[in-house]
């Protein structure tokens, strides 16, 4: 024998991710990928190119779109996924307002975060997609951690954490009644470093928006907040130019930027091995509520 | 860019921990994750918040696990819990799963995917009915390594006397299961006494720490490398111009090594055949080993489908539709019915199955079994001997743990209800 036959991390945490995705093609009909364009759903994109290699992934990538993004994030979403060779779906929040099945909040707290599991379960309800996956971790959040790979929701899409399938060795239990569909998680057991180490040793591309750059924010409720034409200001608030990164990709209301230096993958690296705060802990979504996961997953969300 | 260089190259540790709320498990996982820096700002103060809310007198490590609020009201924990922590040499996954008997199907799933399981015992009360339990669950779902914790060795004044009691008793328990290595650790998981650091309180203690023992114990891979199975998973056929005849079987290597040209058997067909290539996306790999996900392709064009098996002539897994294995039923809604047909779910193969028979019931507090006329209720673990519809491709679970364990699903309500473990 001239090796020992150990696979590193990492490369173990790759071939689980690459495992529970093939084993969602098997055992769905429709499954499709939920592409935000963050890190995360970035490396679940890289998983099924090699999952499925040389075909196409035989999932379609769906992105349920705020309409408030950063551009980057569409630009990057449009050319990675087109490099991919990807089918590409938009559900839009938009259309969801307009036929009046969500009312937009009001407010200088406005976000349409909320309002996404909704546009999520009418896409999945139109597009008869029975599996969705998801770039969520069970590091990221405490309700998260008693997340399933195969994450069942009822036909209204809602998650009970006391009716999930145990799950022992590799097998997992995709069965349902008509109507009910799947989360599925592939990269359950990676944290966030173990995201940005693989996206280093991959050489995968990522939306600038990680990367440190001067820009106009505010400071609300400690978290620094991107101006964008989506922002409500109040009165009180003064804008201001700061050198910042952001640590998570979402809605441009709710997703907060931390000031950094760091504008290469070493120093993003470097920065999260060092960090005393949790990525979610900008995120203004989290901080409503102790158990603001805990209920928003209970509905359908993400 | 040591630090970089160093994480690309770290290896995986997988462990449970069992014990009840009032063994300090929550307090020690929350002292690893803090010791090791694992916790952040936020969290932190959210948990000195709440601390203060409740009064307590330190801040209380354990909140740091509590998971759902309906658990945190209840005080409880219902689930596995997944909680991860990295040092310069190691990742860890930790599967937290709650002590008590109800919780014996959780016990259950933690443990089937860990290389390790700490077992927690209060140095006040010793080796309990719920610590057999443990060590049985352990023993049982093949864990080669348990590490005993003797917790709480602050409130026995740190006794060189009262841990030996409660290792010569736990030693002497041992002997009935089937566990490959045990290790004694004294701890104080409230104060941090040989959980990260050697102890000043207990100089009498020459063993490592429980953090440096999690880093060095050498853990092999989860199935041997002797017995070469690669269950189908998924065939790829690109239908692309470029890739026009492509036909490549996807899959994780259960056991043993796959290369080019090897002689291989495809089950239940029988058709033997040589492997052309092994690959993954970035190119031809020389070998294949659990747990890799590969894509074999043979030299010959044979029908080959999810469910099938490649493994090789001279070394092939059982072909039967016949097995006997403990269970361990995890459905509260009903116990297991001798005479029903379930789904029985086994590598990446799906059949139906006839439970024909309970043998016995284990009480997995004394090990006794229970013969006669027994059921096997929520938590429940005995003897069964199932039929299936179409032959199963597996191996005894004492040799391989992926080809030798399997669930059974309820047809009707489609929940996964039970796990065997085939003998």
């Amino acid at each position: 024998m001239t090796q020992s036959y150990q696979l590193s991390h990492l490369d173990q945490l790759e071939s689980e991710g690459i495992f529970v995705l093939r084993e969602t093609a098997a055992q769905f009909e429709r499954p499709c990928i939920l592409f935000s364009g963050g890190k995360d759903s970035i490396v679940v994109a890289r998983l099924a190119q090699k999952a499925f290699w040389p075909a196409r992934p035989p999932l379609t990538f769906l992105h349920v779109d705020t309409g408030h993004n950063f551009p980057e994030t569409i630009e990057f979403r449009d050319r990675f996924l087109g490099d991919l060779g990807a089918q590409l779906q938009v559900a839009l929040v938009q259309d969801s307002i307009d036929r009046g099945r969500v009312v937009e909040e009001k407010g200088p707290n406005a976000s349409r975060n909320g309002l996404q599991t909704v546009t999520l379960l009418d896409a999945l309800e139109e597009g008869r997609f029975d599996a969705a996956v998801g770039g969520a971790r069970r590091d990221e959040e405490k309700a998260r951690a008693k997340e399933r790979f195969f994450s069942h929701r009822d036909e209204f899409g809602q998650w009970d954490p006391k009716n999930q399938r145990p799950e022992l060795w590799n097998l997992f239990n995709g069965r349902k009644q008509p109507g009910e569909h799947f989360r599925v998680f592939p990269l359950s057991n990676w944290t966030e470093m173990d995201v940005w180490q693989y996206i280093l040793r991959e050489e995968i591309p990522i939306p600038a928006l990680y990367f440190a750059h001067e820009r106009e924010v505010i400071e609300r409720e400690g978290v620094l907040l991107a101006v964008t034409e989506f922002l409500t200001l109040r009165e009180e608030e003064r804008t201001e130019r700061r050198t910042v990164r952001f640590r998570t990709v979402g809605d441009a209301t709710c997703t907060g930027a931390v000031e950094s230096a760091a504008s290469t993958l070493e120093a993003v690296i470097e920065e999260v091995a060092s960090a005393r705060q949790t990525e979610r802990g900008g995120r203004a979504d989290d901080r409503r509520s102790e158990a603001a996961m805990e209920d928003r997953k209970r509905q359908g969300y993400f | 860019m040591e630090t970089l260089d160093g994480y690309l190259d770290m290896d995986l540790l997988r462990f449970t921990t069992a014990g009840s709320v009032d063994d300090g498990k929550s307090t020690l996982i929350g002292r690893l994750m803090f010791d090791t820096k694992t916790i952040f700002e936020d969290q932190l103060e959210s948990i000195e918040r709440t601390s203060r809310q409740r009064g307590d007198e330190n801040v209380n490590l354990a909140l740091l696990t509590d998971g759902l609020r309906s658990e945190r009201e209840q005080g409880i924990t219902i689930d596995v819990a997944y909680r991860y922590f990295a040092t310069p040499k190691r990742k860890f996954i930790i599967a937290d799963t709650p002590g008590h008997i109800q919780y014996t199907r959780n016990m259950v799933t933690g443990a089937s995917t860990a290389n390790l399981a700490i077992i927690l015992v209060d140095a006040r009360k010793g080796v309990i009915e719920q610590t057999c339990r443990h060590s049985f669950i352990a023993s049982l779902l093949r864990i080669e390594h348990v590490v005993l914790c003797v917790n709480k060795m602050d409130l026995v004044d740190y006794a060189q006397e009262r841990f030996e009691e409660i290792v010569a008793a736990f030693k002497a328990f041992a002997t009935r299961l089937q566990i490959k290595e045990i290790t004694f650790v004294p701890i104080s998981a409230l104060h941090g006494d040989n959980v990260v650091n050697r102890s000043a309180n207990m100089p009498w203690y020459e063993g490592p720490s429980l953090l440096y023992h999690l880093e060095n114990v050498y853990i092999g891979p989860d199935s041997n490398h002797v017995d070469a199975r690669f269950p189908v998973q998924w065939v790829i056929r690109p239908h692309s111009r470029e890739h026009h005849d492509y036909r490549g079987y996807a899959g994780r290597v259960h056991g043993g090594v796959f290369r080019p040209g090897d002689e291989v058997v495809v089950l239940p067909s029988g058709f033997t055949t040589r492997i052309r290539s092994v690959e993954r996306f970035e190119g031809p790999v020389e070998e294949a080993f659990s747990p890799m996900s590969v894509v074999i392709r043979l030299e010959d064009d044979i029908d080959v489908s999810r469910g099938d098996m490649i493994a090789k002539p001279n070394n092939q897994p059982r072909v039967e539709q016949e097995l006997d294995a403990m269970f361990c039923w995890f459905s509260p809604e009903r116990p297991l019915e001798p005479g029903r047909k379930y789904l029985l779910r086994h590598t990446t193969r799906s059949v139906r199955a006839l439970v024909r028979e309970v043998r016995y019931k284990v009480d997995i507090n004394t090990l006794h079994k229970e013969e006669g006329d027994v059921q096997l209720g929520l938590n429940d673990i005995g003897r069964i001997h199932v039929r299936t519809a179409e032959p199963l491709l597996y191996d005894s679970y004492r040799r391989n743990r992926l080809t030798g364990g399997f669930v059974l699903v309820d047809e009707g309500t489609n929940r996964t209800v039970g796990a065997g473990m085939i003998r």
